[in-house]
């Protein structure tokens, strides 16, 4: 049986659960010998046997399947020809994923050996048992449930007191998901960089100044080992971030101001949301816009003028990147510029200042540090924003800041080290993982600071 | 300086000039109005500036896609040739024999190999399904001669749209001019039409522009964004509503602020990155499945879900609370039955406002591996599948020029679902939004 419809039978066995217990409940007070008072509402101990069925199946469930691959291949490996069994771990790994692939009737390329397509029938076999164990073994834990639950209910059973501390249980659990999130997020990318760093000491990878991570295919190959110094790479994260916000702040500073300090109500109520539009553009469409649209128009632009540009330029990148973070900036502005009290304008406007005086001697200075917040959590987008990256800046690491040349970011080296073939255990893939480690901690610290900025500016003026 | 030395400058100020003050304003004040006015121009401009790059994003996506709709045809006289189609081989016989006969009936000058490879290639490659899934329907076409509009070659389908110049020199078009003349004698006896392109909206994808389709992919997204939502919802929900109204302020509650405040800033390649190493790696779940992208999905929506509801809960005034505790309900009572249902229409909103954040993010699900070249439609979570960006990301490198209009018309597609879901919470909030 398919997991999934065995998810959706346990779930109706549940529901099932829930008017079983709930009649026993309704019988108990409708019985002969007069009226007896339930602890709780008959609903109660309806979703109290319905509970008692579905938490226990579905731990089973969710750990029997989380565990089910690794035994099975365990158990299968165990079976293999003793001269299979005893290659080293990464040739292991590919003959198992050959048996994986065989088993689940994808394409195999080579011709078969006859042991591993005995090992995939062997997997099949283990897996539908698998499956066949995990049925029965829920199945009949919901039903021994029901039962036991039914003959629990009782008209003094707290079946109200119970549930809810069921369900205060399960809101914990889901509250705790984004400590969990963090956890996963640092232990995958940490464990994988500190493999990664056993290979490549950190130093050359923190301040190497050459970037050209292949790897190669034979050990006798030109130019084997390759190169991990990330400086260019970091260089030109910083540069393609810095065109953006050379783009973003100040025209998304200017149009906060202007909205909120003199527009009419009609121009703030279609300028404000447009501008919000460009925030809920994919960024996949910024980039088909800025490889095809922006990028041969700055070509272009500076073949006229006499100069030389790379088609896949930092310029077009950061550009198109800059435009998408205006509404990133103009609404964090909007906030901090109108959290300023309007006593500090109307003091400034009695000393005889014009509006654009207030606003610039004024109203910014009050609102700076909420806007320095705003722009630091820009910054922090900038860099860890991939697919305009991905699709218009380069992939070759030039140590350079001249905007018209091609330069490549972390988010791009990461896509372009993972996506497609990879073994695992090569520094090549493993670079990712310390690139993604890298990235996670600047934009981690650049967000505390700026939500640290931002709450205590908030806090200032309330 | 005392207090007595003011008193006397001033004095002297005042009795020296009695109108300097008003001059020193008035001599400035032509110029600080120019700087008032330059300001709000600075201002004005900066709105503008970011209304014509909207404007400039939407205009040259909807040129360039908008041709993407339809696509050309060419009307051919088929003989289902008994010969080629025998009865018990109907599913693999040679229909391009058919397609390649039909065209040499048609310009019967065409001798040599060469034109004749060239003259069968203005018709897709595809054409061969369609003959077969016509004679697979009605076996009683074979031995008659039909009237039949097959998909032209994305390269005729160019030269057609007018993206191929005609007046170019042959050797910079992809079009020779064999086959340029073969097509205006086609157009001019009404055997070349452009028709709705039926092909991109319901097929998967394909290294032949004129085959491929976004239906794969629209299906891919629909697939991640069901398990995002099933999982997203409930658990962001619960999380909003124990923070919200159980959690007492301590450091534990605070912790878990931070880090769904944080999270909402953590680059989703990240996500990508931690799907890659926790859900392929060590749970062993399936590459390029829906099923893992709606998990990492799941992890990246979570925040503004949990961020959305909160501020839902947060304004539904206490007295309710305050009213059905007084009545004698429970605390989960209270929530479940008063608060709950009035805070939900928001949550709704951040909901539906997440999930179109999640429908157009691409970069987490590059690193698990949906990025591979899928044709099959996706039946499940777990068959291997493409999402709509991802799709469009992978139309964007490929080189063919008719590739460019489809993947523009395959944005304008993904804008038109946020289009429709942010119109959707626009109305929620409009309908359902109470003051108290």
């Amino acid at each position: 049986m398919a997991p999934v419809s065995l998810l959706a039978i346990l779930l109706l066995l549940s529901t099932a659960a829930y008017y079983f217990g709930r009649r026993k409940a309704f019988a108990l007070v409708g019985r002969a010998e007069g009226a007896v008072k339930l602890h709780s509402r008959p609903n109660y101990y309806g979703a109290l046997t319905a509970l008692w069925c579905a938490i226990p199946a579905l731990l089973v469930f969710g750990i029997w399947l989380v565990f089910e691959t690794q035994v099975i291949t365990q158990l299968v490996v165990k079976d293999l020809p003793e001269a299979v069994r005893s290659l080293p771990p990464d040739r292991l790994n590919l003959i198992i994923n050959e048996i994986r692939n065989l088993e689940s009737g994808s394409f195999v390329s080579q011709t078969i050996d006859p042991a591993i397509q005995a090992a995939a029938n062997h997997y099949r076999n283990l897996r539908a048992t698998s499956h066949a164990g995990l049925a029965v073994t829920t199945i009949a834990l919901v039903i021994a449930a029901a039962l036991w639950g039914r003959s629990r209910i009782s008209p003094g059973l707290r079946a109200r007191n119970q549930v809810e501390a069921i369900l205060t249980v399960i809101l914990v659990a889901c509250s705790t998901i984004a400590i969990f999130t963090t956890i996963g997020i640092i232990l995958s990318v940490l464990y994988e960089a500190i493999r990664f760093f056993k290979v490549i000491p950190v130093t050359d990878f923190l301040f190497g100044l050459n970037w050209s991570p292949q790897m190669a295919i034979r050990a006798d190959q030109v130019g084997a080992s390759g190169a991990f110094g990330a400086v260019p790479v970091f260089l030109g994260t910083a540069l393609i971030s810095a065109i953006a916000m050379v783009v973003a702040v100040p025209v998304g500073l200017m149009s906060a101001i202007y909205l909120s300090e003199y527009a009419g109500k009609r121009l703030r109520a279609v300028a404000k949301p447009l501008i919000e539009v460009l925030a809920g553009i994919p960024t996949v469409v910024y980039g088909f816009f800025a490889a095809l649209t922006v990028a041969p128009f700055i070509r272009e632009a500076g073949g006229v003028l006499g100069l030389s540009v790379a088609s896949e330029s930092a310029l077009a990148a950061g550009l198109v990147m800059g435009i998408m973070i205006i509404p990133f900036v103009s609404s964090l502005s909007d906030d901090f510029i109108n959290a300023v009290p309007q006593s500090l304008r109307d003091g400034a406007y009695s000393l005889g200042a014009t509006r654009s005086e207030t606003i610039r001697q004024v109203i910014v200075p009050a609102a700076i540090p909420g806007i320095i917040g705003g722009v630091l959590l820009a910054v922090s987008r900038a860099i860890g924003e991939t697919m305009i990256v991905v699709m218009a800046a380069g992939l070759s690491a030039n140590l350079t800041v001249n905007p018209l040349k091609a330069v490549t970011t972390v988010t791009v080296q990461i896509v372009t080290l993972l996506v497609g073939d990879q073994e695992f255990d090569s520094p090549k893939t493993l670079a990712a993982f310390a690139l993604g480690l890298v990235l996670f901690i600047v934009t981690l610290c650049l967000n505390i600071i700026a939500l640290y900025v931002v709450r205590k500016y908030r806090e200032q003026y309330e | 300086m005392s207090s007595e030395n003011i008193e006397n400058s001033m004095n002297d100020a005042i009795n020296s000039s009695p109108s300097r003050t008003i001059d020193i304003v008035n001599r400035g004040l032509k110029r600080r109005y120019r700087a008032e006015r330059r300001f709000r121009y600075y201002g004005l401009s900066a709105i503008v500036l970011s209304l014509v790059f909207l404007a400039l994003l939407f205009v040259s996506i909807v040129a360039k896609g908008y041709s993407a709709f339809q696509q050309t045809y060419i009307r051919l006289a088929v003989f289902f040739d008994p010969e080629v189609l025998k009865q018990d081989t109907l599913v693999n016989a040679d229909y391009g024999a058919l397609v390649r006969e039909s065209l040499l009936k048609k310009f019967p000058q065409v001798e040599s190999r060469k034109d004749k490879r060239l003259l069968t290639s203005m018709v897709s490659s595809g054409s061969v399904y369609r003959l077969r899934d016509m004679v697979l329907k009605d076996p009683e076409l074979v031995g008659k001669t039909v009237e039949v509009w097959l998909p032209a070659d994305d390269d005729v389908d160019m030269l057609i749209k007018g993206h191929f110049r005609r007046d170019l020199p042959e050797s910079e078009r992809r079009v020779s001019d064999q086959q340029v003349a073969w097509i205006e004698r086609l157009e001019a006896e009404g055997r070349l039409e452009r028709k709705f392109n039926t092909t991109f909206l319901t097929s998967g994808d394909s290294r032949e522009p004129e085959l491929a389709g976004i239906w794969g992919a629209v299906s891919g997204s629909f697939l991640t964004l069901v398990i995002t939502l099933a999982l997203s919802f409930p658990i962001g929900v619960a999380a909003a509503v124990y923070l919200e109204e159980f959690a007492k302020k301590n450091r534990w509650t605070d912790l878990i602020e931070v880090n769904i405040n944080n999270l909402a800033a953590v680059p989703s390649i990240v996500f990508g990155l931690l799907g890659l190493a926790v859900f392929l790696n060590f749970f062993g779940l399936p590459r390029s499945a829906p099923l893992v992208g709606g998990l990492v999905l799941t992890l990246m929506t979570l925040p503004t879900i949990i961020i959305a509801s909160r501020s839902a809960l947060t304004s539904v005034p206490p007295s309710i609370r305050e009213a059905a505790l007084g009545v004698g309900a429970s605390k989960m009572q209270m929530v479940v039955h008063h608060v709950l249902p009035l805070a939900l229409p928001g949550m709704l909103t951040g909901t539906i406002i997440g999930m179109a954040r999640a429908l157009g993010e691409s970069a987490p699900l590059l690193m698990i591996g949906m990025v591979a070249f899928i044709v099959d439609i996706p039946k499940g979570v777990t068959d291997p599948a493409t999402v709509l960006p991802v799709q469009i990301y992978l139309w964007a490198d490929s080189p063919e020029r008719a590739f460019v209009e489809r993947t523009s018309a395959a944005i304008m597609v993904l804008l038109g679902f946020l289009v429709a879901m942010n119109a959707g919470a626009i109305i929620l909030r409009k309908r359902f939004e109470r003051r108290w």
